[in-house]
């Protein structure tokens, strides 16, 4: 009697739906593994999200202006409410890039909205992977989803481009005549393969259409492939976090994903979405009805591409217009020197993961995210990495920098030049020695205790300041860190008296080894036998 | 009546209708000949020359030489005409206050009175631009989107797809035309200022100038509207990447900075 009434008493509805979703999807057991997945809170392991919230954005944006544009390079007149236009030959994509703006309902909110997220979007990840970069966050096992993050940086850098160009104005004309020029520079196939890109002589008639399917399908497809692979990495491997008490390299300490990190995640991504909806709906983002529609006989000056490629437009920019003719045939090194450099330094910083690992020899699991300091020898690196990036973008901009700050185009061309070598140099000592610096900061924080800012009259007279001492917490967070030993080469004779054989690569490798630990390229961190002598009461310290 | 037909036949009637005549002919002709005015103008004329050559010889004969031949500090005013006088003067541009790559714009210390007096005396050294009327430069009824692209075509080179100015070499620079008037834009290209090649009538007709007039009015004057809000300058990427950067990244690391901090601790009171 009772059993019927048992099976008759229904499971209330949620619970029915979600056991008819495990049957097939499984989802008891998914959500048993991940619901307490664990996330550690710091502000810095947000960046990743903002760019997964941007990218996500222009998506959403990205399709809604897919509906009203046409990637035709077709010639029409512009009959639209813009009178400065008005009567204007245009091709179609122009033509339909100025209806978004002023006719569709939202297009231009929606027009800025992806546009700023786009920028916003290249500048997040490049800001993320300088977070990963400078708390070693890329060591082993992280390698490769660091590969990951690099190649959405560096296929996002394009997509934007190509986004960039499509709506034909005069601005965006100019970044594609230049990019064309860059491939004219290359020996032999130059010529074959702009011809092959634009369907015949630049610009022809086929180029926005044929970029339009590597904008909208082609890169975003294989973005969001690398995005998924990328946050599926981050799942297997968990996250970094960073020093502190009951922080090990084995566990790691957070906020469960459910219910905490969920609602944070979730609310974040609404707070890009509003950040982002708000710069465009204040700011104007790429103005092609001041622009002006694209001709090929037609050029401004300020012709700069968005932020992103103003490193390659700084490396045109400065570059000497050096060539040579040999029979016949012109190199044009003023522009194929650039065109090598840009993939260059970009790979300087893709593989630079495995160059370390090589160096320090150091094969083992890293979960603990590294304060920049204690790696000094990496953070100076990166550091002269950014300096030759950022010179760059100074060269990128040489024409505004002249005007806005009264300088000449000439000096500042020189300066770039030079300081493209010159300032990664001086960044890179400048680093070293601040990073050391606060080394020693934080050993003789932890040894002396922290300044009180109470000074304090001994009977005969001298003053002295009275340091607090730290607690647990603090002394564990400021001496946790590990500290290698440099490498040394065996010694040059074996046991039996044969001279060994050593390679020049492993005899560079020991050499860069000591670079990065050798005497004088870290600060021994403070031992607990140097500790309890000084805290045994030396008296005044 | 009958008194003038009976004398008809006097022998001094021919003397006095001649007489009649010469002083009707001269008369009409004192009155109504152009020469009277002509040489009333040529008094004002002169006396505006003479006016703007004590005017000259104070502010920039030191550099342009006594008689306006030019030393080598500043080039020869002959043929240079009134429009150049009109435009260097009145933007405040000369007298130049420093040698140097270029001379800015800078506030205007003569009045338009000495202005056209200095420009009468330079005028009178050669022919050359004279300064236009206001039915010349006025942008009022002219095609804008036909200025959008001959200014796109002809000025966007140096001073930017909507005149807010760029770099040239070795400090010299294409100014902003922001606020700058239709008689000195309509100077300008007739005249060629400084590091500016002049566009003079014959290769740049006088509508055509309008036209590129009213294009510079309607996207940099004091009624462009810009639909998609702050304009940033209008300077292109280089300060949509800063603004994006600084504002955009940085107000969304202000917000991960503030969601960070507030986490589902237990509050501590």
């Amino acid at each position: 009697m009772s059993t019927v009434t048992d099976t008759t008493k229904k499971a209330p509805a949620g619970e029915r739906v979600a056991d008819w979703a495990d049957g097939r999807l499984g989802i008891y057991t998914l959500a048993k593994a991940n619901m307490r997945k664990i996330f550690p809170d710091h502000w810095s392991f947000m960046l990743g999200e903002i760019c997964l919230y941007s990218f996500l954005i222009i998506i959403l944006t990205g399709v809604y202006l897919t509906m009203f544009f046409h990637p035709s390079m077709n010639e029409v007149e512009y009959v639209g409410p813009y009178v400065p236009l008005q009567g204007q030959l245009m091709s179609e994509a122009f033509n339909s890039t100025m209806h978004i703006s002023f006719e569709v309902r939202g297009g231009l909110l929606i027009r800025q909205i992806h546009h700023w997220a786009a920028l916003i979007f290249l500048a997040g990840m490049f800001v993320h992977m300088m977070r990963v970069f400078f708390t070693g966050a890329f060591r082993k096992p992280r390698e490769i989803n660091w590969l990951f993050g690099f190649l959405l940086f560096f296929l996002g850098m394009f997509t934007g481009f190509t986004g960039y160009s499509l709506p034909d104005d005069l601005l965006s004309g100019t970044g594609v005549r230049f990019m064309q020029g860059a491939i004219l520079s290359v020996p032999i196939v130059g010529t074959y393969l702009s011809m092959f890109l634009f369907g015949g002589e630049f610009p022809g008639g086929d180029f926005v259409a044929r970029f339009y399917s590597a904008h909208v399908l082609l890169l975003p497809g294989i973005m969001l492939g690398l995005v998924v692979a990328h946050l599926i990495l981050v799942f297997v491997h968990k996250h970094t976090h960073f020093e502190g008490p009951g922080r090990t390299n084995k566990n790691v300490v957070g906020m469960p994903l459910l219910p905490v990190y969920m609602a944070k995640a979730g609310g974040f991504f609404f707070l890009v979405f509003g950040v982002i909806a708000v710069i465009s709906a204040v700011a104007s983002i790429n103005p092609i009805w001041a622009l002006g529609p694209y001709r090929p006989d037609q050029v401004s000056t300020g012709a700069q591409p968005d932020w992103y490629m103003g490193f390659a437009e700084g490396l045109i920019r400065v570059m000497p217009g050096w060539e040579i003719n040999l029979w016949g045939h012109t190199l044009v090194l003023g522009v194929m020197i650039p065109l090598a450099i840009f993939p260059a330094v970009l790979a300087a910083i893709a593989v630079y993961p495995f160059i370390e690992s090589w160096i320090t020899g150091d094969k083992r699991e890293h979960h603990i995210a590294q304060r920049p300091r204690n790696a000094p020898t990496r953070t100076a690196f990166g550091v002269a990495w950014i300096t030759a990036y950022m010179v760059m973008l100074v060269g990128g901009g040489n024409d505004l920098w002249a005007t806005h700050f009264h300088l000449s185009i000439n000096s500042i061309t020189w300066f770039v030049r030079i300081f493209f070598f010159l300032g990664p140099v001086i960044a890179f000592i400048v680093t070293k020695r601040i990073c050391l610096g606060l080394q020693r900061r934080d050993k003789d924080k932890v040894l002396h205790g922290r300044e009180s800012g109470i000074i304090k009259r001994l009977p005969h007279g001298e003053f002295v300041e009275v340091h607090e001492p730290l607690s647990q917490g603090q002394l564990h967070r400021l001496t946790a860190h590990e500290q290698y030993e440099p490498a040394e080469l065996p010694p040059a004779v074996d046991e039996n008296g044969v001279e060994r054989k050593i390679g020049a690569m492993e005899k560079l490798r020991v050499k860069l080894n000591k670079g990065y630990y050798g005497a004088d390229n870290q600060v021994a961190k403070p031992t607990s036998e140097e500790y309890k002598e000084i805290q045994s009461g030396h008296g005044h310290h | 009546m009958k008194k003038l037909s009976a004398r008809r036949r006097h022998p001094l009637a021919a003397v006095v209708v001649l007489l009649f005549a010469l002083a009707a002919t001269g008369g009409l002709y004192a009155a109504f000949a152009p020469a009277g005015t002509a040489k009333a103008d040529e008094t004002a004329q002169s006396l505006a020359i003479e006016e703007g050559k004590k005017l000259y010889s104070v502010g920039c004969a030191s550099c342009h030489g006594t008689g306006g031949q030019g030393t080598s500090d500043g080039p020869s005013l002959v043929g240079v005409g009134s429009a150049a006088v009109d435009f260097q003067v009145a933007t405040g541009r000369m007298p130049a206050q420093q040698p140097g790559a270029q001379v800015p714009k800078k506030p205007n210390i003569y009045s338009q009175a000495q202005i056209d007096q200095l420009a009468a005396y330079v005028a009178s050294l050669g022919a050359g631009p004279i300064t236009p009327t206001e039915s010349q430069y006025d942008p009022a009824g002219a095609d804008i989107a036909r200025g959008g692209e001959l200014f796109r075509s002809n000025c966007a080179q140096c001073h930017n797809f909507t005149g807010e100015g760029g770099a040239l070499s070795n400090g010299k620079y294409a100014p902003s035309l922001e606020g700058v008037s239709p008689k000195h834009l309509y100077e300008a290209m007739q005249t060629g200022p400084q590091n500016m090649p002049s566009f003079p009538d014959t290769t740049m007709p006088e509508q055509e100038k309008r036209d590129i007039i009213a294009y510079v009015q309607a996207v940099n004057g004091e009624k462009a509207d810009n639909p998609g809000g702050l304009s940033l300058g209008g300077l292109g990427p280089v300060s949509e990447g800063l603004f994006a950067w600084v504002f955009g990244l940085g107000a969304l690391i202000a917000v991960a900075v503030w969601v960070a901090a507030h986490t589902a601790k237990a509050k501590k009171s």
